[in-house]
Formats: structure tokens, sequence, C-alpha cells
């Protein structure tokens, strides 16, 4: 059996699965390991978790052969609608409404559900014979030389040029290179579900911005939508309690009745809403990517789309390197990766923060601030359209991926 | 054998061969004193790639694509070129006038588990031995020798008919003085002090004319461009002012004189 690659990824979660596809299609030799048995790993019930990718994000899942399969269950976002509200107050007299008809793409985004996200992922995978998949397998050490090696608890030693951890917020690929992680908890926790009403969406998403934190109501296909409700965590704590027709009544003034009677459809989640990120991305022969580098307030659906930039630029840093010849473990050579990322998380992490400690203010003066902020924004076009672009991940310096062209 | 090599008919000026005997030891440090030569690298490697697959015909997506091609690194120092050459398969020879930097080159290969032929040589003495190559690279080389042309005619000597050889160097302008000498290392110490002599680099319009007067038809030439906010390097079509790089090709034997 083949033990060395040219890249071994730990995490079989979104964007372990999005890098090994990456990268093989690419012609370099991976592995994939996860600790848990590939059936734990896709589940074909509805349970109402969806994502809001972004055009580039939807470009990379084409680039890489996964939308063809993906499209049939998408929701294309036609419209954001982000407004400012007091609970039971109505709508702020402004009101920030981004419409795609304004940038030339098309939808501004898609909401997919996560069991399809994973279902494609993982049947990808499957059909690649150069990913070696090793599924219920732990690492239980690393080190690193001329290669990295991981032992695993199965006690088989697997060697490769580059280990990439996609481990998560809590990444031991992380922690046993000696990364060390800032961060910080905001207090807060994110109420998520899927929500059944009987009024037509029409494709628009909404960002409610309520004095505890934002709701975000995002479509699915057919009269259901995703919902991202956020609120101090010890209420949240105690609304998750609740038995479904108590946790609709205290959802249904924050929600309104703009899409008419509404129901839970499927299971209910709570996520604590914190802010981590690695105080490096790279080490020698290793790169952190997805929320193993930033996890992210999931305030706007952009902790994926983040993570998804990250297989971007990452592939293409390492294919590229390896078709001139370079060492692709080198430091030097994934460097040019941190560099490629950093501003741009760094970034992200601070707006998406900013944004929520402004928006989750029930301070008179900063409303009446924001609430100007918005109209002239509404104003602007150029700047409106500036705000779109962002919002649908079309700015910056692009990796190829993200622009849906193959390495 | 490896002091005893330097013979009569090379060209390569002993006070040059000193210099970097000392920095050898330091090669492949990416922080180290090379710092800017490993910043260039990428440059450097896709200008040679892509030209050696046009010539060629091989497509950099396969996985070996220089594999079948026999090609000559002159000036290899720790191996920064030759170990990308023989990652992308080809067959390769490194030569170096420094002893000190074979030992240095050889751990090196052996450590990323590359075979590499390394050789304390000269052009000169390579081309009296008669071998050949389908390339031969020849970076940053030509302004330390001390006769240009003798050296260029040993390349083309080196090359099989068809072959290609790469060539780059420092143009000599007031931008280079700056650049070169004043900046890289007087102001940020990244060469020692001495490293180039800058009456010693050569015009792109001087370096073609050398490389026609060896027998070789020059084909292409592109700049290697600093960009300070990026910290990085990159090609340019224009700006040849400072580094710069050639592509040159040995007439296939076969070929007429005239059209």
């Amino acid at each position: 059996m083949e033990k060395s690659s040219d890249i071994l990824i730990i995490g079989g979660g979104l964007n372990g699965p999005a890098l090994a596809l990456a990268c093989a299609q690419a012609g370099l030799r991976v592995t994939i390991v996860d600790r848990l048995a590939r059936d734990n790993r896709a589940r074909d019930s509805f349970d109402g978790r969806g994502y809001a990718l972004s055009l580039s994000s939807q470009r990379l899942l084409a680039a890489i052969g996964l939308w063809d399969s993906l499209r049939p269950h998408a929701q294309p976002i036609l419209d954001v609608c982000v407004s400012d509200g007091g609970l039971g107050e109505g709508p702020a007299p402004f009101v920030l409404d981004f419409d795609h008809a304004e940038i030339d793409e098309g939808p501004m985004g898609f909401m997919v559900e996560d069991r399809y996200v994973r279902r494609a992922l993982l049947e990808a995978l499957d059909a690649t014979p150069a990913i070696r998949q090793i599924n219920g397998a732990a690492v239980i050490a690393q080190e690193v030389g001329a290669q990295a090696h991981v032992t695993l608890d199965t006690g088989e030693v697997l060697r490769a040029k580059v280990l990439v951890g996609c481990d998560g917020r809590g990444s031991g690929t992380a922690s046993r290179a000696g990364i060390k992680r800032s961060g910080h908890d905001y207090g807060q926790s994110a109420l998520v579900c899927a929500i059944s009403h009987s009024l037509p969406h029409k494709g628009c998403a909404h960002q409610f911005f309520l004095a505890a934190g934002p709701l975000a109501i995002l479509p699915l296909p057919g009269n259901q939508c995703s919902i991202v409700w956020t609120e101090k965590s010890s209420q949240a704590k105690a609304i998750n309690a609740l038995d479904d027709a108590d946790y609709l009544a205290v959802l249904r003034p924050r929600f309104g009745d703009f899409l008419g009677d509404i129901s839970l459809a499927g299971q209910r989640f709570s996520y604590p809403l914190n802010i981590t990120l690695a105080n490096q991305f790279v080490a020698p022969r290793i790169a952190l990517a997805g929320d193993a580098a930033h996890g992210l307030h999931p305030i706007a659906g952009q902790g994926l789309n983040a993570g998804l930039k990250d297989v971007a630029a990452l592939a293409e840093v390492l294919v590229v390197a390896h078709r001139r010849g370079e060492d692709i473990g080198r430091e030097d050579v994934l460097a040019r990766y941190q560099q490629w990322r950093r501003f741009d998380v760094a970034t992200l992490a601070m707006a998406t923060d900013g944004f929520n400690r402004l928006f989750s203010n029930a301070n008179p003066l900063l409303r009446m601030g924001r609430d100007l902020g918005m109209g002239v924004l509404n104003a602007l076009p150029a700047l409106r359209r500036t705000a779109i672009r962002e919002a649908a991940g079309l700015t910056g310096d692009l990796p190829r991926l993200l622009t849906g062209k193959p390495l | 054998m490896e002091t005893a090599q330097t013979t009569a008919q090379t060209t390569i000026d002993p006070a040059e061969v000193a210099k970097f005997e000392a920095m050898a030891a330091e090669w492949w440090d990416p922080k180290g004193k090379f710092k800017p030569l490993h910043m260039l690298n990428p440059c450097r490697l896709d200008y040679i790639c892509a030209q050696i697959a046009t010539e060629f015909a091989r497509d950099l997506s396969d996985d070996t694509p220089f594999s079948g091609l026999r090609l000559l690194d002159i000036g290899c120092g720790g191996g920064l070129l030759s170990e990308p050459m023989a990652r992308l398969g080809a067959t390769v020879v490194g030569a170096d006038a420094a002893a000190g930097n074979i030992p240095v080159a050889q751990v090196h290969a052996d450590q990323s588990g590359l075979t590499i032929d390394y050789r304390h040589t000269t052009a000169e003495a390579l081309a009296e031995a008669g071998e050949q190559f389908d390339v031969v690279l020849n970076m940053e080389v030509v302004e330390h020798v001390a006769d240009p042309q003798a050296y260029l005619t040993a390349c083309q000597q080196l090359l099989k008919p068809g072959g290609l050889m790469v060539c780059s160097t420092l143009n000599r302008t007031a931008k280079s003085y700056g650049m070169a000498i004043f900046g890289a290392e007087v102001v940020m110490r990244w060469l020692p002090r001495g490293t180039h002599e800058w009456s010693k680099f050569i015009t792109p319009d001087e370096l073609f004319a050398l490389i026609e007067t060896a027998g070789l038809t020059p084909v292409d030439r592109k700049g290697f461009v600093f960009n300070p906010l990026g910290w990085s390097w990159s090609l340019s079509a224009r700006d040849l002012s400072v580094n710069y790089v050639t592509a040159s090709t040995k007439p296939a034997q076969e070929r007429p004189e005239s059209a």
C-alpha cells in the first residue's frame, strides 16, 4: 500500500475533501484522514442546516466538478434584504436592499443544505482513485523533517510533503505543531433551525439586526428557510430548552409574518459564537485551512465561504509550486499561502466582529447612526455594488478556482 | 579532487570562486544569506519551465514533464535550480566551480530523495570532455566570468543540435547599480560587499551579440522585476533594466544556413 503522498489532509468535513479533490485533479497524490467512520459523516435526512454559498464558492464547487449534482438542490439567492428592527417596532425607516440585478453576475449566491454538500464531496472522493481515504482513524503523533510523518491510532505511519490541518477550531494539527491561537467569546449563541412557511420567499434572504443579535433567514428550495438566530448565550440556552411550540412563540415576533404562517421543519441546533484565529496559518511542512486557521462568527454565512477561499488559495499555491518543481512543503512555498489569505481573513474577522458589535446594540445614537448609514448606502449605487460584490465574494486577488477555472 | 581542478583553460576568475565558497553553507535557508535568490527562484523557474516546455513540446501538468531531457545547471550552487529540474524528471548534471558547493548540494539532494550528478567542474572542462545536453541553464553566471565570449562558446558546444540555453544576468544601467550594488549589497546587506562588479554587467544587446557570435540563436528575452509592495518578483516583457533572462537555441544540424 502506498503510504507516501504529496499532501496529507487531516479532517474530512467540507474543506478537507474540497482541497483533496482540487489537488488530486491537478495531479497531486492525496491522502485524507478522518476520525469518524464514513457512515457517520454521510447523513441523508433533512436537518435544516445549510450554507449560503457565495458566487465564488459556487464557482469553486463547479470547477472541482460538484455543481452538477448540487444544482438541483440549490436555491438561488436573488435578493438580500438587510434591515434593522427593534423587537415589536416594525422595520426601521431605512432598509438595505441588495438586489442581484445590480451586478451582472446572476444570483448573489446559493443556499444548499449541509447534507447535499457533504454527500457530493464524499461521492466525489470515492470516484477519485488518486485520493486515498482513511476513515475512523485518529492522529496520535506528527513530526516534520524532510517530510511530514503522521502516526495514526491504528499504528499506521503516513508520510507526505505537506500536512494540511482541516480539523476545525480545536485543530490537533495546529496544536501538535505548536501553533497557538487567539480568540474571543461573544457570549452569544446561534440557534439554527429550518422553518416551513405558507408564503413563497421568492429567493430573498433576510438579515434582521435585532438588539440581541442578528437573525438571518435564508431561502431553501420550496417554502422553507434556514434560520440563524443569535441571542445572548444564557437566553439561547433557555430558548433551546423550550418545546417546539414555545420555541416558535419566541421566534414569531422576531421573524414577523412576511412569509405567512411558520412552523418548524427538521432539528434545532445551538452553537456558541466565538472567534478563534491561529497565530500562524503555516509552519514548516504544515498548513491550516478553514476553521483550523480561522473559526469565524457565522454572522453573514462567511465561515464556509472563507474556508473554500483557503482551499482555492492553498491548492493553487501547492499545484503551481509542484509544477515548477519546488518542494511543496518548504516554508517559503507555504508562506505564499499565508500571505495570500491572512490579510483577507483578518479583515473579514474584524469586519464581521465590528458589524456584529454595531448591530447587536440598542444604544439609540448608534441605531440612528446605522439607520442613516443604511440610507446613504442605499442612495449610492457604486458603494452598493461594492458591498454586493464583497458579500458575493467577487473582490480581491482571486485564486483561479474561485473564478470557476480548474488548476 | 576538490581543489586541483581549476586549471589554466577555465575562464573562472579565482577571486570570484572564493567569494562564493564563503557563502556555500547557507544555500538552503530561505531566510538566510541567499534569501534574494530564494525569492527570485519561483520567477526563474517559471521562465525556465515555460521555455523548456515550449522548445521540447512538454505539458507542465504531466507528472514528470522533463523526463528524457539531459540538463546542465552551470553555477548550480546549492542546487536551487537543479533540484526542481530533477523533480520534474530531467536527468540533471549540476556543475559549480566552487568546490565547497558540491557536497552542500549533494547532501541536500540526498535529503530530498533526488538523484543529481553534482560535479566540481566548469563549462569549459565539460565541453572539452565532449558532454552534450538538451538544456543548459546559465543563470547569474556570465557576469562573474573573466571571458564571457569564451564561456558562452563553451555553452554552445555543450548543447545538442536543437538544444536550449537559458541565460540570465544583470543589465549595466544606473538602476542596476542602484539596485544590485547599492541596494542589495550596501543597504539591505542581502549579498556580501563585492559580490558583483558593476562594470562586468552586460546589456541585453551585448549579450545577444555574444550569444550569436557563440553560434546560438537568441529567441526570447524578459526582465525579472522586483515589486516592493508585494515583496516578490515577476516577469516583464518591457523592463529589462536590472535583472533579465534570455532563451537561445542551437540550430539543428540539418537546418539550411539561409532560406
